[in-house]
């Protein structure tokens, strides 16, 4: 199981690739250049910082860095989701809906994971705690938001029907109930999809990773059909719940609907 | 005698305080400029909007109902009615008798069909007047009409206001109507309550 080290110079082979594209780009005045190369340089310093810390983490598996990495981690996937919605609730509600949601799902599924499945030991173990907590992040943030964007959006523009169905007697979860519905499965539609082309289509990340680095294909596999199976709970818990928790958060304890609790939202 | 909708300083960051009392079988109409509160006035009796004050219904205050229990009672009826389903009948309560439902449509001047009809295909005055009986279906003791009659034609005018004044004498209810229409201010009759910037104006009362 050996592992092909890549030199300096492999890779500043693979970089001339993308300069020449960025240069055809600017040769088309498609008006990419710039921000190709810009992305790029940021792909090397990003992932270069996050190879050290990941290393230096190695280095001093304690439970309390592995947790500081985790929080941190959380924190940015909060905000990324705040930043996906064009509609988002005003004040700490933005931040939160998404950021607690996601913490629940991701975190306990992580948890039960390395405790039951994987079980390394200790169970925290950061060579496996942070590529699975990292990997179930990324996929919840994106339910999430998906989730959370189409339900206010949804809620703003049906809300002659919303507030028809409570003067008529309706419930807020009634009124809402179709909104809610859609948003939910918007939210989980990207890893459905995922799972039933994954091998035929594409093959996932981990699996191709692990496989390079040597791995029998079949114990990949494996990794990549738990994996799976956790990312798909883990968005779709995330995304039911942070969808109901929005849900209910737009209208009041006289069940009226609060659309004042949402920001403006953003011409883009 | 006991009042039927008591409203005492009801406020909204833009309406009020509005008193108001209406007895058993009483309409008192609402008019005032556009933008003087008509509509808010309406949506804060029903409990849609943020508001404050005091509202009883038969004595009873409004927090003590549940807000779907209110609104069946205190039943808005929007100038502008929302549809969500394909057809007419799925915007009326699963448990009303066809036959009822029925001999409304007649008296509103709508063919015996129109409960199965597409929504897509309604003329705004159908909706209007399919509105005021979906409203109707869950038994109001109060109507909140907002400008009802706005796209009908003249017999369909008089037909929407006998079947609400038939109602009020049927079932002791009251009725808050916003109209613009003169004609129709004649027609109905009562206290007419004027609104501007969101108060009732001093000498309102006519």
């Amino acid at each position: 199981m050996d592992l092909i080290r890549l030199s300096p110079f492999d890779l500043a082979l693979a970089a001339v690739l993308v300069v020449l594209l960025a240069g055809v780009t600017m040769w088309a005045r498609m008006g990419v250049g710039r921000t190709l190369l810009i992305a790029a340089a940021r792909t090397v310093i990003q992932l270069l910082l996050v190879g050290l810390v990941l290393q230096t983490l190695f280095d001093h598996a304690h439970l309390g860095w592995v947790t500081l990495m985790a929080v941190v981690m959380l924190a940015v996937a909060g905000y990324e989701v705040m930043a996906r919605q064009q509609r988002r609730f005003a004040g700490m509600w933005g931040y939160g809906i998404g950021a607690v949601t996601m913490f629940v799902s991701s975190f306990a599924i992580t948890v039960l994971a390395l405790t039951t499945m994987v079980g390394p030991s200790p169970w925290w173990e950061p060579q496996y705690a942070i590529p699975l907590l990292g990997m179930l992040l990324g996929n919840t943030m994106t339910g999430i938001a998906l989730g959370l964007d189409r339900l206010t959006q949804n809620v703003w523009r049906e809300r002659r029907t919303i507030e028809g169905r409570l003067a008529l007697g309706a419930s807020w979860s009634e009124a809402v109930t179709t909104m809610r519905r859609e948003a939910a499965r918007s939210g989980l539609m990207p890893t459905i999809n995922a799972m039933a082309a994954a091998g035929i289509v594409s093959l996932p990340g981990m699996m191709t990773g692990q496989i390079l680095a040597g791995a029998p294909p079949v114990e990949a596999v494996k990794y990549q059909i738990l994996i799976m199976f956790l990312i798909a709970a883990g968005t779709g818990f995330g995304a039911i719940g942070a969808v109901w928790f929005a849900s209910s958060r737009l209208f009041d304890h006289r069940q009226r609907l609060r659309l004042d609790r949402l920001k403006p939202g953003r011409h883009t | 005698m006991q009042p039927l909708l008591e409203i005492r300083q009801l406020r909204t960051d833009r309406l009020g305080p509005v008193d108001l009392r209406l007895q058993p079988g009483e309409l008192v109409q609402i008019t005032g400029a556009s933008g003087a509160g008509k509509s808010l006035l309406l949506r804060a009796i029903a409990d849609l909007d943020p508001n404050t004050g005091e509202v009883r219904l038969d004595g009873q205050a409004r927090d003590a109902l549940t807000p779907p229990q209110w609104r069946r009672q205190v039943a808005y009826v929007p100038a502008e009615t929302a549809w969500w389903g394909d057809r007419v009948d799925e915007h009326l309560p699963a448990d009303w008798a066809r036959d009822d439902a029925e001999a409304f449509l007649e008296r509103l001047g709508l063919e015996h069909g129109a409960l199965d009809w597409e929504v897509e295909r309604l003329s705004s005055g159908e909706k209007q007047r399919l509105g005021l009986l979906r409203a109707l279906a869950t038994g109001p003791r109060v109507l909140l009409l907002d400008e009802p009659t706005a796209n009908l034609d003249e017999e369909n005018t008089r037909r929407f206001e006998r079947l609400v004044r038939a109602w009020m004498a049927e079932r002791e209810a009251a009725a808050l109507w916003v109209t613009h229409d003169t004609q129709q201010r004649d027609r109905l009759g009562g206290r007419i309550l004027t609104l501007s910037d969101g108060r009732p104006e001093g000498t309102s009362w006519t």
